[in-house]
């Protein structure tokens, strides 16, 4: 009941080959500042999208009209360090994205990621650099994740690779359920448990 | 079966575990404040759920709350919106609240310790990555999103997959100046930013043995910062003397009993970790960083290493420099630096204040330093107090602030100008972190104090000898 289901995307990708982005740099703590889940996709990545004076900086990839409607972000290695602020996740989604495929995640950035129906996807290096080279040959390139089967292929040459989701997670995101959900399923259980606990 | 640490707190708390996915793992302690738990509130309240365990969760407000003129209305309408959330969520669904003003109220992994909420063997977590602070007193503890914020409230379960196990032994002594704070970003820089991704850390050896408690949080808190879920230290008989008597912690029989328990919480001797590293303490000086991730960071006394030098890409690192107008090869000290920030839930308690001090002591700031000192809580404030420290800040020229998060992540006021240096006793160097444009370099108190005085980087030995 949480979120839209996922099953398989097929898009073009927005590049962004930096590693170690911190979820500081996808929502700046300034933005953090509203009491509603709305708005955080016009803040995503603010201070690499915008300069001081609001202007767009053009190079950042994500002010390029040609990737305009992308679903997917490929990032670098270790996409969402730092801050637990699941308010990366969701300017994920609200800019758009269904999807960020990179060699490595943050723990904390992909649990939140998988919590609000958006998939984190781990790829090997040399797959994240074949993708990152396809997108720069043709932006317009388009990349197909298919939950169901784990696999991420490229679609103009077909190479493909599976990636790894526990299949609790993965049954969450086929149907849409959340881990609430679950949790008030076994209630009693774990109220029985809570009762054990010394303090 | 030999168990680690990590191993018995983590399955003591495990209500059932699903065949390769997620263990339903119960929650002891759940701490919350104002930024990242409205919408969980909003969430629990949208599908009828209730707080299953109120007496179980605890508020405090500290991210965005002003460090002058508390007791005036807060300006700025947003943060005043989240603060007012924050108290209304609290006493509608029967939450202890300490909100802005409060004598129990500060930095939420500063005043958890201090009222005795923290305790050895419980599972604690918070919409906050600095909750790894509170693994210092063999907790498990670790940030959350708000997803899982709600998840709490409604069920008092989270559900995570058990993390692979890693243990960081030191031993040795430590040199004249060197800190925890050095310590801890001496492990993060051997183990760059993401080296403990997918790992709890137990940090073991004499190092951790011979140190405070107040040590112990600034390490267990950097802990995220090289990408671990958490770190913890096994509790000993300081951790106990620590604990005892305060205001929220067990007593009498209860005390006796939980006692028994947390005298088992140590590793077996013959229990096994995924990983294990070894350092010397005599390896470590006081650290200071040079990049735009807590893992760039080196002694005080070397110069920014070569490109070739380093682990990942030579791009992101060439941008990492140029956001803080360094080069390859720059030494630190003799930088001119335009801001100094001792305080957060990493630096911000008695010892650190006292630390600073040992420096400032008759000497005077730099005139073009700006320096903000802000105690983790208003029980550091009244000690900085009874103990005269106030004074010996004053007449050194510098003057103490309420307490509160502050220019750790300027969702306040307190934000450092674009293009400022700023030697900061906080938890990250990111770009912006303490406000757009900002520059940090991530440093101890020492190394803060010893900056502020000669308004440059300084190697906080050379102002300690002759003390």
């Amino acid at each position: 009941m949480a979120y839209d289901k996922f099953v398989t995307l097929k898009s073009s990708a927005v590049p962004l080959p930096i590693e170690n982005v911190d979820t500081d740099q996808i929502i700046p703590a300034r933005f953090l500042k509203a009491t509603e889940r709305v708005g955080f996709g016009d803040n995503f990545f603010r201070d690499w999208r915008y300069n001081a004076d609001g202007t767009p900086k053009t190079d950042f990839p994500l002010n390029k009209e040609i990737y305009a409607g992308s679903k997917i972000l490929v990032g670098g290695r270790n996409f969402g360090s730092g801050s637990s602020r699941e308010h990366a996740a969701w300017a994920v989604y609200d800019y758009g994205l269904r999807c960020v495929i990179s060699s490595a995640f943050a723990d904390i950035f992909k649990n939140n990621c998988l919590n609000i129906g958006v998939l984190p996807v781990q790829v090997s290096a040399s797959f994240a650099d074949l993708l990152f080279d396809a997108i720069f040959a043709d932006p317009k390139t388009e990349i197909k994740v298919d939950l169901p089967s784990q696999t991420v292929t490229l679609l103009s040459t077909g190479a493909s690779e599976k990636f790894d989701i526990n299949p609790y997670k993965k049954d969450n995101m086929l149907n849409g359920f959340d881990d609430i959900d679950y949790l008030k399923n076994i209630e009693e259980e774990i109220t029985t448990f809570a009762q054990t606990r010394p303090f | 079966m030999a168990k680690t640490l990590f191993d018995k707190v983590w399955d003591s708390h495990v209500v059932r575990s699903i065949k390769d996915g997620p263990d339903v793992f119960f929650i002891d302690r759940h701490f919350i404040h104002e930024v990242t738990s409205p919408v969980a509130f909003l969430g629990l309240e949208s599908r009828g759920n209730t707080v299953l365990y109120p007496e179980k969760t605890f508020a405090t407000a500290d991210h965005n709350t002003p460090t002058i003129n508390q007791h005036l209305p807060v300006e700025d309408v947003l943060s005043a919106n989240q603060l007012d959330a924050l108290e209304r969520n609290a006493a509608k669904h029967g939450i202890l609240h300490w909100g802005l003003g409060d004598k129990n109220n500060g930095i939420v992994h500063v005043v958890g310790p201090e009222n005795g909420i923290t305790l050895p063997g419980a599972t604690i977590v918070c919409g906050d990555s600095h909750t790894s602070t509170h693994g210092a007193f063999g907790a498990i503890a670790f940030g959350i999103g708000t997803s899982e914020v709600e998840m709490v409230l409604s069920t008092q379960c989270i559900m995570q997959p058990k993390p692979k196990k890693m243990r960081i032994n030191i031993n040795g002594k430590l040199g004249l100046g060197v800190t925890p704070k050095d310590v801890a970003l001496f492990i993060i820089s051997q183990q760059t930013t993401s080296g403990a991704t997918g790992y709890f850390v137990e940090y073991a050896g004499d190092v951790f043995r011979d140190m405070s408690m107040e040590g112990r949080m600034t390490v267990c808190n950097l802990s995220i910062e090289m990408g671990a879920r958490g770190g913890m230290i096994a509790p000993d008989e300081k951790t106990f003397e620590y604990i005892k008597g305060r205001a929220l912690t067990p007593k009498g029989k209860d005390w006796d009993k939980a006692m028994e328990y947390w005298k088992t919480l140590h590793t077996d001797e013959n229990a096994t970790f995924d990983i294990e590293f070894n350092y010397d303490a005599a390896e470590i000086e006081p650290m200071i960083t040079y990049g735009t991730n807590p893992g760039m960071g080196m002694g005080v006394t070397k110069s920014i290493p070569n490109a070739s030098q380093v682990e990942g890409g030579v791009e992101t690192y060439k941008k990492s420099l140029g956001y803080m107008h360094f080069n390859e090869g720059d030494t630190m000290i003799g930088k001119k630096i335009d801001y100094v920030f001792l305080g957060s839930c990493t630096n911000g308690r008695i010892e650190d204040f006292r630390a600073f001090c040992s420096i400032v002591k008759g000497r005077k700031k730099a005139d073009h330093v700006i320096a903000w000192l802000v105690p983790g809580s208003h029980k550091v404030v009244d000690q900085i107090k009874e103990e005269g420290l106030d004074k010996i800040i004053t007449d050194a020229g510098f003057e103490l602030r309420e307490p509160g998060c502050s220019a750790c992540l300027a969702m306040n006021d307190d934000k450092i100008p674009a293009g400022k240096l700023a030697v900061s006793t906080s938890n990250r160097n990111f770009e912006g972190r303490q406000g757009p444009g900002s520059r940090t370099l991530l440093a101890s108190p020492l190394v803060a104090a010893a900056s502020a005085i000669e308004g440059f980087v300084t190697d906080p030995r050379a102002l300690l000898v002759g003390l």
